[in-house]
């Protein structure tokens, strides 16, 4: 265990699965230092677990030995690190300039009404997080946005429910 | 010989070439050229030679960056090859082609840049949403390590060298090359004091080169086909070819592979298919998010660094943002303010507390709101943030279309103002 962490916070680190750990240590073979495994381990937490709790940020640093005030300074600062629970998909909405030309404000509330959530929201079923992005770089095909891994081009008002397969999602934020 | 050494490959429709096609269509003629006895000082002179430029958008000459590096036969020193495949300018659209429909390309020309600086690894810093990129560059580096490409002597040079390919997390400031290789590093991606600049002190404090992806595939056919058929593509001062892209209310959007010296009139209106009906042109940015507006006066103008610098922009990335007559101007620089603003790292006063400043006072001139005092305010920032005043580029990026826009749209601004609501709602 690490030598600077206290006690109390110790004892909160969540223990890394075995699957975690085999690939975060694959990923240590490719840097020389640890330091360097902490965005792929954070990434690698979240693939897994869906989110990066504090228990998960304190697991990683107490598995690599860096403080864990570095690791949260680096998990806070890209947009694709989630520090809270999100939904089984995460919306990507391009909200950057030639996706707004074309209309995405528009596409997007129209999506809003269909989900019943709002950017920075989850559907009640947990099915989908809807958060918006920087441009996404696919502009001829604008306005677009990311749910998962998959682009979906070409949105438009009258489309953009037909995109998203919805369950029992409506409801309360 | 071709005339688009860049995407003579891609069909996007068909997917990318594997190894084997894309050896067959005359791939890694250029990395066997290294083999056939040319030294990193050879390829050095040729690249330096035939003036290409790095496509990422500063537009800085390739091989006057490589020549930075030391010079050493230690080989015990390790030098590295960086990517920047963290492709993020607003408008921007090119680099996923090539990842995406010519992986190999990519790694052709890594493999040409690392043995010209003697770089035994390198890695690719990859936009974490480009997971078609992504899987396209993993089965590509495979496919070139199993067939003794990529590893111990390659082509037979007594050369090593290796790929990690690295997936980001989401940042544009990560495209400023020093804040790309702190992030490498594992540390939040705030851009680093210059000098040391990182040929001389990169990554973990070794000599390091960070090329754009277009720009290193550039090199296989300049090393393929030789110098003086490098510079028969292109015209005004710019040798070779680029990626141009139009987006916006254009007939037909799209990336293409053009020479340098093509109009822009030609671009939007020859391969874009003009403006689509019931709209006009109002003003377009010519290379991304980044840079000055230009106007229908000039679309005759060449595609050329020189020619688009001289009317006060950059041809930057090469990626053209359309503005209509339909769509409001303060909107559209709206929407880039508030993209710098949340982007920005945070680290320097006047860009993380003036881009936001900048943000809001657009909210109220959207929602009437607005005072003339603000927009005297605007015009503050665009010297507040301009070059020399902030640690990093983006600010002053932000304030190209700001600037230029305050200048081009004096109207619409005051309307704003003055009617206190958007006149285009």
């Amino acid at each position: 265990m690490q030598a600077s962490m206290i006690a109390s916070t110790a004892t909160q680190a969540r223990k890394l699965s075995t699957e975690e750990i085999k690939e975060i240590e694959h990923e240590m073979q490719l840097y020389p230092d640890k330091q360097a495994v902490g965005l792929e381990a954070l990434k690698i937490v979240q693939k897994y677990q869906g989110w990066v709790s504090d228990e998960s940020l304190l697991g990683i640093s107490n598995f690599l030995d860096i403080p864990v005030s570095d690791l949260e300074s680096v998990a806070t600062f890209f947009n694709l690190v989630y520090r809270q629970p999100v939904g089984r998909n995460v919306i990507l909405f391009c909200n950057s300039v030639s996706c707004w030309i074309m209309g995405c404000d528009k596409v997007k509330a129209q999506l809003s009404a269909h989900l019943g959530i709002d950017y920075g929201e989850t559907t009640t079923d947990g099915e989908y997080t809807l958060i918006p992005v920087p441009c996404l770089g696919d502009c001829d095909k604008a306005p677009v946005m990311m749910v998962g891994e998959a682009m979906h081009r070409h949105l438009s008002v009258d489309t953009i429910a037909s995109v998203l397969p919805l369950k029992n999602v409506r409801g309360d934020k | 010989m071709t005339d688009r050494p860049l995407t003579k490959n891609i069909d996007l429709a068909r997917g990318a070439l594997n190894l084997t096609d894309y050896e067959a269509a005359g791939g890694y003629a250029g990395a066997r050229a290294i083999a056939n006895g040319l030294e990193p000082s050879d390829v050095l002179e040729r690249v330096k030679n035939s003036g290409l430029k790095g496509r990422g958008g500063a537009g800085f000459p390739t091989g006057l960056k490589w020549s930075f590096v030391p010079k050493s036969d230690d080989a015990t020193i390790q030098r590295y090859l960086v990517v920047n495949a963290d492709e993020m300018e607003p408008g921007t659209f090119k680099d996923r082609m090539l990842m995406e429909g010519d992986p190999h390309l990519l790694i052709e020309g890594m493999i040409i840049a690392a043995y010209t600086i003697q770089a035994s690894r390198a890695f690719i810093f990859l936009r974490g949403e480009y997971f078609d990129a992504e899987r396209s560059l993993a089965k590509a580096i495979a496919e070139a390590r199993e067939s003794g490409h990529l590893g111990r002597d390659i082509f037979g040079t007594g050369f090593d060298f290796d790929i990690v390919l690295h997936t980001s997390a989401g940042r544009y400031i990560c495209g400023e090359e020093t804040a790309l290789l702190n992030a490498l590093e594992g540390k939040r991606a705030n851009p680093r004091a210059k000098p040391p600049f990182p040929q001389v002190s990169g990554l973990w404090g070794k000599p390091t080169i960070v090329n754009n992806v277009e720009t290193l595939c550039n090199l296989p056919g300049i090393l393929a086909h030789g110098v003086e058929w490098y510079k028969s593509l292109g015209s005004g001062g710019d040798f070779g070819t680029k990626l141009f892209g139009v987006s916006g209310r254009v007939k037909n959007p799209g990336c293409w592979e053009l020479p340098f010296g093509v109009s822009i009139r030609e671009v939007i209106e020859g391969y874009g298919g003009g403006m689509q009906e019931g709209f006009t042109l109002k003003a377009f940015l010519p290379g991304g998010g980044s840079t000055d507006f230009l106007t229908p006066a000039h679309l005759d103008t060449p595609l050329t660094y020189a020619a688009i610098g001289e009317l006060g922009s950059r041809l930057a990335t090469g990626t053209m943002i359309l503005l209509d007559d339909k769509t409001c101007p303060i909107g559209m620089i709206g929407n880039l303010m508030k993209f710098f603003a949340h982007e920005s790292c945070g680290f320097c006063t006047p860009c993380r507390d003036g881009l936001p400043w900048v943000d809001t006072i657009f909210r109220d001139l959207e929602t009437g709101k607005g005072s003339f005092k603000d927009i005297d305010i605007l015009k503050d920032h665009v010297e507040y943030l301009g070059p020399g005043r902030t640690f990093c580029a983006l600010a002053p990026g932000a304030t190209a279309p700001l600037g230029s826009g305050l200048t081009l749209f004096a109207e619409e601004f005051a309307a704003h103002v003055s009617g206190a609501k958007c006149p285009y709602h």
